[in-house]
């Protein structure tokens, strides 16, 4: 079995990065095909820690990102509100930290056209009650919290509106070269075994952390050390607005607020590899003893959940020109750099800047083109998407307010994150998930505090009820999607097995198999041969945050 | 973390067992109440600090705290919900409704004493009733209490106790008589002073005002505060030298002791110290009697009744005292409901929308009473009383009226 394809440019990477680029490049007008290896957002963007940067955290140490921070700060909130919840931020002074930094801050801001605004701590305490009592200092920034799920599921049907084909699950296995030229890419379609190639006059390598792995496909060296982060997700909102430390940038000195959680972090480690990595012991100790400094009591408050992403930090061995490249992401011209045509890599940078890359990046490949049209990302907004907002920011209390005014409380399958059966459903039937895993990236299903203790079997029951006829595997599909979505809830918890979340765990642990018996179910299906479209739990792709060795 | 926050965090011991809904009265009743799992841990992640509460369907929670009673983890669902009724009152203002069921015993106060039978003849014409519930949301229905020719303080200023005569250094006590006892029922204080004094013991009936519990539960929390603050400055010098103050009212009791120093976070030292010398009058009794200091010489009473321990009382936390002291009267046989609520919870089941469920939930409590076969019930709560009177047409009697009689002590003695 085996497909082939054709498009002006192939993305390879189905973060915010690739995504961003394969817009741009709809908006273009230009042919394009996105290939991922999971689902959208599977990757870092799925991972990250939630902030979108004032530039705040980089004013000292790297004015250039600062600044490119604060102008798409600017920008992503013009273009998608509803993607994020304007909590404003703060850099607060604790009474560990050498108060003279204040001033080499607040300079530097100033120099970097971040905006900034000395609070008095009374008002910071009105705002945020449970803040360290003895703050010396606190600032004001534009920092925000931002939802990478739904900005990229924004990203993507403006993307697919326009006529570029996502495809998910693709998972690239070759380059497609002719001489020194990149011409597409042979992919697996990881849902059945299928053999995919795709054409392409210009091959973009937006594979994050494992873009050092696409390059190598063409003989080429990038090194892209995966940087992992640890993060660790409380139970609810413990600050309203994000609070960093204001001292040189270090381990855990950031709270996120987004969505239900507030979000400590976080670490960073380099790993050999992208896909194997695990959550140590001490990462978390260490990010609660850090949290303390800004939250006292917040590590015997409940931790919901800890996870990794790795970062995509880039260091260029080749020595070749630095040119007029901002050292804070990269975009390499492999034809000028390493004399391969059609094919460029864009590496580095956050996700807070992701529209400029993607902008970069295709500015390059449309000149290369013949293209002369203009960017328009900057001002061109982001469409509606389910589970935001119609209009406005992003708000802590809209999905209650939703369920409440459409009085659907008898219709909540995850009532931790008040996913309806609606949402849902809508999931299932038109979205692309491959497995409930996917529709949790869709709706927040299994995010809450239950960790999907109780929802998984309800989803698992709609899933079987919408798709079950076109499953191969019937109602055992249905069961290894419950099982695989157990197994990846559980490897989130592990790491903080300890007080109100262990209780849960214990209490979710009885249900599944004491009560359900959910390890007795198949754990996957192999059906005439091929391997099921719905079910890839046992492939390498799948294993994801936590390798428990 | 700060001290105010103890409540809100206790959201964080959840986990999703959904005991307490199964156990919620109002939930079992009505799909408009999504219940206490629902409306309070769940919910609360989802409103934000300083914001108004984005949801409605909380206002539906009776306060009766079977929640908390059977949560596995200690979670304070019902102190939750009324601070979060509380933000919705301040975002939204308080409703007429509100400030009159808050603030009944101003109405008491006025109605109570020479003016009671043109106030019961007035406040039970169907047409006043009626237009009432039209013009403030108060069910026709809802069982009015009736005001008291006399207040009970007129009672206890006229009172002489018989004992005095000669006693000297006896045991003191203070008596909080709440605000039912004084405007409606001013015989369940003279109950109360008979006990007491039967058993050699000073009563003191010091100032004291509303203890709030109407205020806060109706969302109006800076009122409510002043109330406690008020009743804290009058009984704090009888605490602090060790008086024990004791209540008839399960639900003053409970402000006292921790509902109003929890909700408020008011954790002075004197509200404190309020709070720990603040005794139901049975679960004081029982303390007596553990020390061999109750008189037990009790008149055969030979009957079988039905007893309903109201959620205010089982809030306390203290077992069934008044079941405890009852059980050593002769012949007198307590058969205990099993019902969780009489429904009316406070001023719940006085609110239009909410009757019919108030009505409902008491439903399992009016059968067994009627079922009961006796003319007469026992329960705590003055509240309870009356929705006990209105649903099963039983007249009931607070458990110190029944102990009186079981001393052979006369009314008005
Ligand atoms: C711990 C942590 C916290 C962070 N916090 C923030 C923050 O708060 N704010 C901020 O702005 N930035 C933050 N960042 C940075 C930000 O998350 C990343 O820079 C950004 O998400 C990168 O997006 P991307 O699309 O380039 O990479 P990714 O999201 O990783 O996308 C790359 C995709 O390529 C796919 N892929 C890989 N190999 C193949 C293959 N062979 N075939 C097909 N597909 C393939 C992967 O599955 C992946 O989905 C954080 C990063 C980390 C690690
Ligand atoms: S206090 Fe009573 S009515 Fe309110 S949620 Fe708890 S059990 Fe239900
Ligand atoms: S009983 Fe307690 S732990 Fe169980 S769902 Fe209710 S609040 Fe949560
Ligand atoms: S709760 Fe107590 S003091 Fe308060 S209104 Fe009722 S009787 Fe009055």
């Amino acid at each position: 079995m085996s497909r082939s394809l054709t498009a002006d440019v192939l993305v390879i990477g189905g973060g915010a990065t690739g995504v961003g680029v394969v817009r741009d490049l709809a908006l273009r007008g230009i042919r394009a095909i996105l290939v991922e290896k999971g689902d959208l957002t599977h990757g870092t963007t799925g991972r990250y820690h939630g902030l979108l940067h004032s530039g705040g955290r980089y004013v000292v140490k790297d004015p250039q990102s600062a600044q490119e921070c604060a102008a798409e700060n600017e920008i992503l909130r013009r273009i998608m509100p509803h993607c994020i919840e304007d909590t404003g931020g703060l850099f607060v002074i604790t009474p560990a930290d050498d108060e003279r930094y204040a001033e080499t801050f607040v300079a530097a801001c100033r120099a970097c056209g971040v905006w900034v605004d000395d609070v008095p701590l009374a008002e910071v305490m009105r705002h945020e009650p449970r803040l360290n009592r003895k703050l010396r200092r606190a600032f004001a920034v534009r920092d925000a919290a931002a939802d990478a799920f739904l900005a990229t599921e924004a990203n993507a049907a403006d993307a697919r509106a326009r006529g570029a084909t996502l495809l998910t699950y693709h998972h690239v296995t070759d380059l497609e070269l002719e001489g020194d030229r990149v011409t597409g890419a042979r992919c697996e379609d990881l849902r059945n075994g299928e053999a995919v190639t795709i054409h392409a006059a210009y091959t973009i390598n937006a594979a994050g952390a494992w873009a050092g792995k696409i390059a190598g496909l063409a003989g080429l060296d990038i090194a892209v050390v995966p940087g992992k982060g640890t993060m660790v997700a409380m139970n609810h909102r413990i600050v309203n607005s994000v609070v960093n430390r204001c001292k040189p940038p270090a381990d855990g000195d950031i709270i996120v607020p987004i969505q239900t959680v507030a979000v400590l972090g976080t670490t960073d480690i380099a790993v050999p590899d992208p896909d194997v990595f695990g959550i140590e012991p001490d990462e978390i100790a260490l990010i609660l003893a850090e949290g303390e400094h800004l939250v006292p009591g917040v590590s015997r408050m409940r931790a919901l959940r800890a996870w990794a992403g790795v970062r995509p930090l880039y260091r260029d061995v080749a020595a070749v020109d630095d040119r007029d490249i901002p050292r804070t992401y990269k975009l390499l011209n492999h034809r000028t750099r390493d004399g391969v045509a059609g094919f460029v890599s864009i590496v580095g940078g956050k996700w807070t800047t992701y529209r400029l890359m993607a902008q970069e990046a295709v500015d390059l490949v449309a000149a290369d083109l013949g293209i002369a049209i203009p960017c328009r990302t900057a001002v061109e907004p982001l469409p509606p998407v389910h589970g935001a907002p119609k209009s406005g920011h992003l708000t802590l209390g809209g999905r209650l307010r939703h369920v409440e005014s459409e009085e659907l409380y008898g219709d909540v399958i995850c009532e931790c994150e008040l996913v309806t059966r609606r949402q849902l459903v809508d999931a299932i039937t038109t979205g692309g998930a491959a497995n409930l895993d996917d529709l949790r990236r869709d709706t927040r299903l299994g995010m809450g505090p239950c960790q999907g203790g109780f929802c998984t079997y309800r989803a698992a029951g709609l899933w079987h009820e919408l798709r079950g006829a076109d499953d191969a595997g019937g109602a055992d599909a249905a069961a290894a999607l419950t099982r695989h979505f157990i197994q990846e809830r559980w490897k989130g918890l592990a790491a903080i097995a300890w007080g109100d979340q262990l209780r849960q765990q214990r209490l979710d642990e009885l249900i599944a198999l004491e009560v359900l018996g959910v390890d007795l179910l198949p754990a996957a299906v192999i059906a005439d041969g091929a391997r099921h479209p719905t079910v890839v739990t046992e492939h390498a792709a799948i294993a994801t945050e936590y390798h428990a060795e | 973390m700060p001290a105010t926050d103890f409540i809100e965090l206790s959201l964080d011991h959840c986990i999703k067992c959904t005991i307490c809904t199964a156990a919620c009265p109002v939930s079992a009743v009505t799909d408009l109440f999504p219940g206490p799992k629902y409306v309070g841990p769940q919910a609360q992640r989802f409103r934000r600090d300083g914001e108004a509460p984005p949801d409605d369907t909380v206002d539906y929670c009776s306060g009766c705290r079977v929640c908390n009673e059977v949560c596995p983890t200690g979670v304070k669902i019902m102190e939750i919900n009324t601070r979060a009724k509380a933000r919705i009152v301040e975002s939204r203002g308080v409703p007429l409704r509100s400030w009159l069921l808050g603030y009944q015993y101003l109405i008491g106060r006025l109605a109570c004493g020479p003016l009671a039978g043109v106030a019961n003849l007035f406040a039970n014409l169907r047409w006043v009733r009626v237009l009432a519930e039209h013009l403030t949301g108060i069910a026709r229905e809802a069982p009015l209490p009736s005001f008291s020719g006399y207040s009970f303080r007129s009672w206890a200023r006229r009172h002489r106790d018989p004992h005095a005569a000669g006693a000297t250094g006896r045991p003191k006590v203070v008596y909080f008589h709440g605000c039912a006892t004084n405007y409606y029922e001013p015989r369940v204080g003279e109950a109360a002073v008979a006990v007491l004094e039967h058993n050699g013991f000073e009563v003191i009936i010091p100032e004291q005002g509303c203890c709030g519990l109407p205020l806060l539960s109706n969302g109006i929390f800076s009122h409510g505060r002043h109330h406690h603050q008020y009743n804290v400055a009058q009984l704090y010098s009888y605490a602090a030298q060790g008086i024990p103050i004791v209540g008839t009212s399960t639900s003053c009791t409970l402000t006292l002791k921790e509902e109003a120093p929890e909700l408020l976070a008011m954790h002075d030292e004197q509200t404190r110290v309020v709070a720990e010398h603040t005794y139901d009058i049975f679960e004081f009794l029982r303390l007596l009697h553990e020390r061999g200091r109750l008189n037990t010489r009790f008149r055969r009473i030979k009957r079988r009744l039905p007893y309903h321990a109201p959620c205010q009382q089982r809030a306390h936390r203290i077992g069934r005292p008044a079941l405890d002291i009852l059980e050593l009267v002769p012949g007198l046989t307590m058969v205990e409901s099993e019902a969780a609520c009489c429904g009316l919870a406070g001023s719940y089941g006085y609110k239009v929308e909410k009757y019919r469920i108030a009505m409902d939930v008491g439903a399992e409590l009016f059968d067994f009473i009627r079922a009961s076969g006796s003319d007469l019930a026992v329960c705590d709560s003055e509240i309870c009383r009356w929705q006990i009177d209105h649903g099963s047409e039983v007249y009931s009697v607070h458990p110190i009226e029944l102990l009186r009689e079981a001393y052979g002590l006369a009314p008005g003695a």
